[in-house]
């Protein structure tokens, strides 16, 4: 007897969003922060070497490097289709982040909340009915965006100049788009194929 | 305390996004304080029913219920605390990070007072035996002492209803027996209704009072005492994957021909980090010669099994792999070969298979080994389907590996191993958790290897009946049992 | 340690923000050397020893001056012009503005890492919960996920020893790696969700629930507080007194 899956008529039209959490929505978010946070700790050794580099050496596309900071966000809210899913798996990510000694200290959980809410307002927007690669890629600007309002008031970016700012924005949305919404877009879409999300709507989708 | 009544009309449960459901028709009665053991091939939705019970299965966008199902005359999704369950995995069941708050946990969830939660935690792992501090870190205990932990974190919540899913399976045989105690006591002192799936009969049969056996897709087959059960349906049980007492897995060996030396431990001693966990050993490893390693928990089985793959440094002495083994490669410890090179001469297969996949279908991940070796296509098909139809996953092909099931996954890390055609195996517990019919496909094939094709085998195991089989030689760490 | 051992985790926090956003609103090198002297006097008087110090906040010491470059190269120019390429210019106004920032670095970080590193999850989840009333299914599910840390350590472990056994790494190492962490995500997920039964079988997911630890608050949580508040306090005063405040929504003059 094999548990492989078999489609059973899937539903194209989005369905009625359930918004209720579940036990193991909880759960499973949390590991999910807990997993982002481990990768944002990992990735503040790399990423910021290359965040550093580009931002010393060039004005503003350190931004490129700050995608992956974002991820939790996105992929919370694709995984767990729930209101406030975004915002718990990034900020919890961050939190994680922070206890094992991030650079940023308790400045890592402004971010994460920050960014959480950037992704957690896009899939608002569409009402926790579509979860395809435009929204999750949204969802990525989104936290670029709420990343870049908070670092002008965290980081002093206010005293930089305008073309610094014009460009780590630029650099700041594509690397949302891309490492945060289409990474966690492609990463979701793996997870599903593998069944550990079967319990979730976003596993059970994949037959589209 | 009395037990919990169950009954069940008519009762079934399809998941959600499958076509077929797990349980189908189901009509069951069981009288508070009954010691039930649940059989059945694998597939026949054992694990479902006890997750139904527990009330963990899920609402309506998991799955498909029909007929009725109670719990004390109520459904069993609403009740909280009536009903305990222990799961297969030891490491699955441990909430918290310390052993007091962890039993506590239930408590907790349910508002019992703060003193009484105490209160009920003393007793509970005094109940089960266990006799450790209070603030002893979970992670710091064996798989046995784990087990006993969650019964106990499931006793201290007073529950009517006790659920065991295989709770024994992945314990070495003193785990099994300290697990299988404490539940005896248990139950006997509590008075709950006890309902334990397990492949391992035998274990059971002190505790039991009555064997229901599960058909795949279906309801109950067989219904009774155990003594009547098992005389009736032997050998369907046994055919369904069931290890029925009295009736061993006979594996004929072939004439053996105990070959040259392929890798040589000499005063090895293996470990974590610098710090050996075993005395310095010699040991030879031999062409058409399988070495079983054995010896309590923690004796360091593993780890000595990884050093000799070549996959962990030797804290002291040396593994040496000889001239035929070897090939034309100039180094002789193994530790030091490229994986490529490693992975064509010996192969190890990992005590969880999900640590060993790469690829998102079968069929790739067979493939992945010899496309690293850069073996021409037809070459790498003509092995890859060769392999699938010897391990009986042809029809899994093109399915996620992390998709299959616990026995199609032990089938199809072996069959990524041996695709190389290593002349050496190592194989670390192969035979956890697995069903009668898995265990004997996996040792036949072990048998065959050695037998056949004159590999050595090392295989790392607590299971006597591997040992019996395939034990030309055994070596057994950290002094006798 | 023993003076943050007796105050709840979920103060430490309160204090880290209570200090930083009133110190994130200025930025001038008043402000966050006379903080950071403050905190290094406190740590010493509070038996916290420079090798604690450094251990918890040394990421800080690659931090601070990155940042500090990146603002001498790109804050908007003022003053006197030292060096200009492309986009960069070094003016007074940079200079200043990036031993300040630099400073700033240091002074938020280094006492919220001391007193934030490796407080017990544990003891933090009872305090969040039961002190600053979180919800408490999302703060238990949380710290159940960061007992899974070990495990997971683990199983990276044996992902790593199984793909040199499978014969991959010789080639490809990003794409290796990523394989690897794919693999550890899902391994993770299918933890989780074993867990999440676990937990719900044992109860959990109600509304009402009572707590084995009770976690309280007391004077050295007030104490802390405080002291937080005074820091602040007299940095900025400080900073304003010096006339060197430079508030940080007045960015480009």
């Amino acid at each position: 007897m094999t548990t492989a899956p078999t489609a059973s008529a899937p539903s194209t039209a989005p369905a009625r969003p359930r918004t209720r959490w579940r036990v193991v929505d909880i759960v499973v978010a949390a590991v999910l922060g807990v997993a982002t946070g481990l990768l944002f700790v990992l990735w503040n050794s790399v990423g910021y070497a290359w965040f550093t580099a580009m931002d010393a050496l060039t004005p503003g596309f350190g931004g490129l490097a700050v995608g992956i900071w974002l991820i939790g966000g996105v992929l919370g809210g694709l995984i767990i289709r729930k209101p406030g899913a975004a915002l718990f798996v990034e900020l919890l990510a961050a939190s994680v982040s922070m206890l094992l000694g991030s650079q940023w200290s308790i400045e890592t959980v402004y971010s994460g909340i920050a960014q959480g809410l950037g992704a957690e307002l896009v899939f608002l927007l569409f009402a926790y009915r579509r979860f395809g690669l435009p929204v999750a890629m949204l969802a990525g600007v989104g936290a670029a965006a709420a990343a870049f309002v908070l670092e002008l008031f965290l980081s002093g970016n206010l005293a930089k100049s305008p073309e610094f700012l014009g460009i780590y924005l630029g650099s700041l949305v594509v690397s949302g788009a891309l490492l945060a919404g289409l990474v966690g877009w492609l990463l979701t879409r793996a997870l599903a194929a593998t069944g550990v999300l079967d319990r979730f709507a976003s596993g059970r989708s994949r037959a589209r | 305390m009395t037990g919990s009544r169950i009954r069940a009309r008519g009762w079934g449960w399809r998941h959600a996004g499958r076509a077929v459901p797990a349980v189908a028709g189901l009509d069951l009665d069981v009288e508070p304080g009954e010691r039930v053991l649940l059989l059945g091939p694998s597939g026949a939705g054992k694990s479902t029913l006890l997750a139904a019970l527990a009330g963990v299965l899920g609402g309506e966008d998991e799955g498909d219920e029909t007929g009725e199902l109670a719990v004390d005359g109520a459904h069993p999704a609403g009740l909280r605390g009536t009903a305990g369950l222990v799961l297969q995995d030891p490491q699955a069941n441990t909430i918290m990070s310390r052993v007091g708050d962890d039993v506590a946990f239930g408590c907790e969830n349910l508002a019992v007072p703060r003193d009484e939660i105490w209160r009920r935690v003393r007793e509970a792992l005094a109940a089960v035996g266990l006799d450790v501090a209070l603030d002893r870190s979970t992670a710091a205990l064996s798989g046995g002492q784990r087990q006993r932990l969650a019964l106990a974190g499931v006793l201290a919540m007073r529950p009517g209803l006790i659920l065991l899913d295989e709770p024994t399976a992945n314990l070495d045989p003193e785990g099994v027996v300290e697990v299988r105690d404490a539940v005896a006591r248990v139950a006997a002192e509590t008075g709950a209704t006890l309902v334990v799936v397990e492949h391992r009969v035998e274990t059971w049969l002190p505790v039991v009072d009555r064997v229901v056996v599960l058909a795949a897709g279906g309801g109950a087959v067989a219904d009774g005492s155990p003594a009547a059960v098992l005389d009736a349906h032997r050998a369907q049980l046994a055919h369904d994957g069931v290890w029925v007492p009295g009736l061993p897995v006979e594996v004929a060996r072939g004439g053996r021909h105990p070959g040259e030396a392929l890798l040589v431990g000499e005063a090895l001693r293996s470990g974590r980090d610098g710090a050996a966990v075993h005395e310095p050993l010699d040991v030879q490893v031999r062409a058409g010669e399988a070495l079983i390693v054995t010896g309590r928990n923690g004796a360091g089985k593993s780890t000595l099994a990884l050093t000799l793959a070549g996959l962990l440094p030797p804290v002291a002495g040396a593994v040496r792999a000889t001239a035929p083994l070897r090939g034309e490669l100039a180094a002789e410890a193994p530790i030091r070969w490229r994986p490529k090179q490693l992975a064509s001469r010996i192969g190890t297969v990992f005590q969880q298979p999900e640590h060993q996949f790469v690829a998102a279908r079968v069929r790739d991940e067979v493939a992945a080994g010899l496309r690293a070796l850069r073996l021409p296509q037809p070459e790498v098909d003509a092995r890859v389907g060769g392999l699938l139809a010897a391990l009986r996953l042809d029809a899994l092909a093109d399915a996620n590996p992390f998709t299959l099931s616990g026995g199609e996954q032990r089938r199809l890390s072996v069959a990524t191993v041996l695709a190389p055609a290593p002349r050496v195996m190592v194989l670390d517990e192969p035979t956890f958790g697995q069903d009668r019919r898995t265990w004997s496909e996996l040792v036949r094939l072990i048998a065959s290897l050695v037998d056949d094709r004159g590999c050595a085998v090392v295989a790392v195991t607590h299971d006597a009946d591997v040992e019996r089989v395939l034990g030309d030689r055994v070596l057994r760490l950290g002094g006798e049992r | 340690m023993s003076a943050l051992a007796r105050v709840n985790p979920v103060t430490p926090l309160l204090a880290a923000v209570l200090y930083s956003i009133p110190m994130l609103l200025t930025i001038d090198v008043v402000s966050a050397a006379v903080a950071l002297a403050a905190w290094l006097v406190v740590f010493a008087a509070a038996g916290i020893g420079p090798r604690t110090v450094l251990r918890r906040a040394w990421p800080l010491l690659i931090a601070a001056p990155l940042s500090a470059v990146s603002m001498l190269l790109y804050a908007e120019p003022a003053g006197r012009i030292h060096a200009q390429v492309w986009l960069a210019t070094i003016s007074d106004r940079s200079i200043e503005l990036a031993l300040a920032i630099g400073l700033r670095v240091l002074a938020l970080g280094v006492p919220t890492l001391v007193a934030l590193v490796g407080l017990d999850p544990t003891r933090l989840a009872d305090g969040l919960a039961q002190v600053a009333r979180l919800p408490h299914r999302f703060v238990l599910a949380a710290l159940a996920g960061t007992r899974l840390f070990g495990v997971l350590a683990e199983d990276w472990r044996q992902i790593a020893l199984a793909r040199r056994a499978r014969g991959l790494g010789d080639t490809g190492a990003v794409r290796r790696a990523l394989q690897a962490a794919f693999a550890l995500l899902v391994v993770a997920l299918r933890r989780g969700g074993t867990l999440a039964t676990a937990m719900e079988a044992r109860g959990f997911g109600g509304a009402e629930r009572t707590w084995a630890r009770p976690s309280t608050v007391g004077r050295a949580d007030a104490l802390l507080l405080i002291l937080a508040i005074a820091v602040a306090a007299t940095a900025i005063g400080a900073s304003l007194a010096a006339g060197s405040f430079a508030p940080v929504w007045e960015g480009a003059q």
